[in-house]
C-alpha cells in the first residue's frame, strides 16, 4: 500500500466518522425509543441493547397518529396535485402564448418571491376565517398554493423546447391543451417529478400555518400533531421518541426511496443544476 | 385560418390557462398581501373591523421595546447560523466530493437526511438529547462548563443552541447546492494548476473558491432570509424564553394576532418584518456582486 492510498483510506474513515456523528441524533432517537422507560432514566449505554416495541405500540393506540398521518397525506398531495397543474397552464402560456400583460405577469410571480409568506399569515387567517376554512383540510390547503418557483422552473424548461415540434401537432390540427398535455408535459416528467417532490416535502413539513388554521386535534398534520403528545406525554422519552420517528418515516422512507430525485429537485428548485 | 383568427384563439387558450393560477394567486396571495398593508394602518382586532389610525402602529413600534429586542434576537440569530453553516456546508461539500462511488452516495445521504424531517421531530429530539436530567448531550457539557446547563431555560446557551440545532436541520440542502456548484467547475483547471506545480491550498483558494462564490453568494444569501423567518424551533424549544432572551420577530407577530388579539399591530410588525427581508437582501446581493467581482 501507497502512502497515498493510506491517506485516501484515512480521509474516508474521516468523513464517514463525521456523517455518523451528523445523524447520531436520528440513531439516538431510535435507541431510546427501543427502550422501556425504566431503563432510560436509569442507565444510557449508547448502543441498541434492547428491542422493547411498547413505546411504539402505547403511541399508536393512544394518539391520534393515524388521523394525523391521513391529515398529513391529503393535504400535502391536493396541494401538490393543485401547486403543480396550475403551475404548468400558466407557465406554458408565459413561454408559448403572446399575449397582453405577459411581462407583467411574469415579473410579479418573480417578484413575489421577495415576499416572506410568515408575514402574509395574519392577513391569510383573517380571509380563511372569512370563508369559514379554519380548521378544514381546505384552510391548510389553499394558502400553501402559491409556490412561484413551480412556475419559473417549468417555464425555463418550457422554453428550451424546439418550435418546431410545436408546429408539427399544430398542423395536424391539435390546439394548446393538447400541445400542454400531449407534448410539453410528457418531455418533462422527470421535473415534474422533481417540482413535485419539493412541493410535497416542504407542504408536508410546514408547521407554521397548519398549527395556525387548525386548533381542532382531529384537523391537526403530524408536524403540528405531535407537539400536542408532547404535552400529554410529559416525561416518558421512549413513547416521544416513538412518536418523533414514527412521525418521520414517512418523509425518511421517501427520501431513501426517490433519493436521486431528491437531490436532483432541491438542486434544480435553486436554480443550480448539477 | 387568418391570422387575426389565430391571435383571438391564442388569446382564449392563455386566459384559460391562466386563469386557474391567476384566480389562486390573487385570492390567496396578493389579496393578503394587500390586506395585512391596510390592516397594518387600523386597529383592528384578529377577526373584524377596525379603524384607521395612520401611523400609530408604526409610531408604537418604534418605541416598543419588545420589538427592539426581537429584531436583535432576529439579527443575532442570522450572525450565529449564516456564515457557519456555509463553512461547515463547504468543508463537507469539499469532502463528499472527493469520495467516489457508494461512499459518496451514503455518506451524502447521511449528511442530508435531516433537511426532509419535519422540524418539530428535530426539536424533539434535540430536546431530549439536550434535557437538562437525561440528555445524552449533558455529560459533554458539564465536561465543558463544569455542569449541566438546562440550555433552553439559560438566556446564554438558548440562542447558539437553537442555532446549532437549525444548522444540523437545514444544513443538507446548503451542502447539495454547493456539491452541485463543485461539479460545474471543469476537472481540467486542477490539472492545469497541478501542472503549474499548485499545492492543495492555492488550488482552492486560486480555482474552487472563485469559480464556487456564485453558488456560495446564493447559500449566503438564501439563508440570510430563511434564518430572518425564525419561528417554528423557537416556539417549540424556549418559546421566546428566558427573559425574551430568544423572542423574535415572528413570535411577536404571532403573540400580537393570536394570543392577544391585536391584527393591526401584528400586521405592522410583519411589514416591518417584509421591509428589512427586503432591505438585507438588496444590500447583501450588492455586497455580494462586489465581492464576487472583486476576485
Amino acid at each position: 500500500m501507497t502512502a497515498k492510498q493510506g491517506r485516501n483510506i484515512a480521509f474516508t474513515a474521516i468523513v464517514l466518522i463525521a456523517a455518523a456523528i451528523w445523524v447520531f441524533p436520528l440513531y439516538w432517537a431510535l435507541t431510546t425509543s427501543l427502550r422501556s422507560e425504566n431503563r432510560i432514566v436509569s442507565d444510557a449505554g449508547v448502543l441498541i441493547d434492547e428491542f422493547n416495541l411498547s413505546a411504539y405500540i402505547e403511541v399508536l393506540s393512544t394518539s391520534k397518529l393515524p388521523i394525523w398521518y391521513l391529515n398529513s397525506v391529503g393535504t400535502s398531495l391536493i396541494s401538490t396535485f393543485i401547486v403543480l397543474l396550475t403551475g404548468m397552464m400558466c407557465a406554458y402560456a408565459l413561454s408559448q402564448l403572446r399575449f397582453p400583460g405577459r411581462r407583467a405577469l411574469y415579473l410579479l410571480v418573480v417578484a413575489s418571491f421577495m415576499v416572506p409568506v410568515p408575514a402574509l399569515y395574519v392577513a391569510q387567517f383573517v380571509l380563511m376565517s372569512d370563508l369559514g376554512l379554519v380548521n378544514t383540510w381546505w384552510g391548510i390547503i389553499l394558502p400553501q398554493l402559491i409556490v412561484p418557483v413551480v412556475v419559473i422552473v417549468y417555464k425555463q424548461f418550457f422554453d428550451a423546447i424546439p418550435k418546431e415540434m410545436r408546429e408539427a401537432v399544430l398542423l395536424d390540427g391539435g390546439g394548446e391543451f393538447t400541445l400542454l398535455f400531449k407534448l410539453y408535459l410528457p418531455l418533462n416528467w422527470g421535473i415534474t417529478a422533481a417540482l413535485a417532490i419539493i412541493t410535497f416535502i416542504s407542504v408536508w413539513n410546514n408547521f407554521f400555518w397548519p398549527f395556525l388554521v387548525v386548533t381542532s386535534e382531529s384537523m391537526m398534520t403530524i408536524p403540528v400533531g405531535i407537539t400536542q403528545v408532547n404535552d400529554a406525554f410529559g416525561v416518558f422519552y421512549a413513547r416521544m421518541m416513538a412518536l418523533a420517528l414514527l412521525a418521520a418515516a414517512p418523509v425518511i422512507i421517501g427520501y431513501l426511496i426517490f433519493q436521486k430525485r431528491v437531490t436532483e429537485a432541491v438542486m434544480i428548485s435553486a436554480g443550480v443544476k448539477g | 385560418m387568418s391570422k387575426t383568427n389565430r391571435r383571438r384563439r391564442e388569446l382564449r387558450a392563455a386566459i384559460l390557462l391562466i386563469a386557474p393560477f391567476l384566480f389562486v394567486f390573487t385570492l390567496f396571495f396578493l389579496y393578503p398581501t394587500y390586506k395585512v398593508i391596510a390592516m397594518s394602518f387600523t386597529d383592528a382586532p384578529l377577526i373584524g373591523e377596525g379603524n384607521w389610525v395612520g401611523l400609530a402602529n408604526y409610531t408604537k413600534l418604534l418605541g416598543d421595546k419588545l420589538f427592539y429586542t426581537s429584531v436583535w434576537n432576529n439579527f443575532y440569530f442570522v450572525l450565529l447560523t449564516v456564515i457557519p453553516t456555509t463553512i461547515i456546508a463547504m468543508l463537507i461539500a469539499l469532502a463528499v466530493s472527493k469520495l467516489k462511488g457508494r461512499t459518496q452516495a451514503l455518506v451524502l445521504t447521511l449528511f442530508f437526511l435531516p433537511y426532509v424531517l419535519p422540524v418539530s421531530v428535530v426539536t424533539m429530539i434535540w430536546a431530549w438529547m439536550l434535557d437538562f436530567q437525561f440528555g445524552v448531550l449533558q455529560p459533554l457539557i458539564a465536561a465543558i462548563t463544569g455542569k449541566p446547563v438546562p440550555v433552553f431555560k439559560n438566556p446564554y446557551w438558548v440562542m447558539p443552541m437553537i442555532a446549532v440545532v437549525t444548522i444540523w436541520w437545514t444544513n443538507g440542502f446548503n451542502v447539495l447546492l454547493l456539491i452541485a456548484g463543485l461539479r460545474n467547475i471543469p476537472e481540467d483547471l486542477y490539472e492545469a494548476a497541478a501542472l503549474d506545480g499548485a499545492t492543495p491550498w492555492q488550488r482552492f483558494w486560486r480555482v474552487t473558491w472563485p469559480l464556487l462564490w456564485p453558488v456560495t453568494a446564493l447559500v449566503l444569501t438564501l439563508q440570510l432570509i430563511l434564518q430572518l423567518k425564525l419561528f417554528d424551533q423557537v416556539y417549540l424549544l424556549s418559546n421566546g424564553g428566558p427573559f425574551n432572551s430568544s423572542y423574535v420577530v415572528l413570535m411577536q407577530m404571532y403573540r400580537e394576532a393570536f394570543q392577544l388579539n391585536n391584527g393591526g399591530y401584528a400586521s405592522a410588525i410583519a411589514m416591518v418584518l417584509f421591509m428589512i427581508i427586503v432591505v438585507v437582501s438588496v444590500l447583501q446581493f450588492q455586497l455580494l456582486r462586489i465581492g464576487g467581482r472583486r476576485k
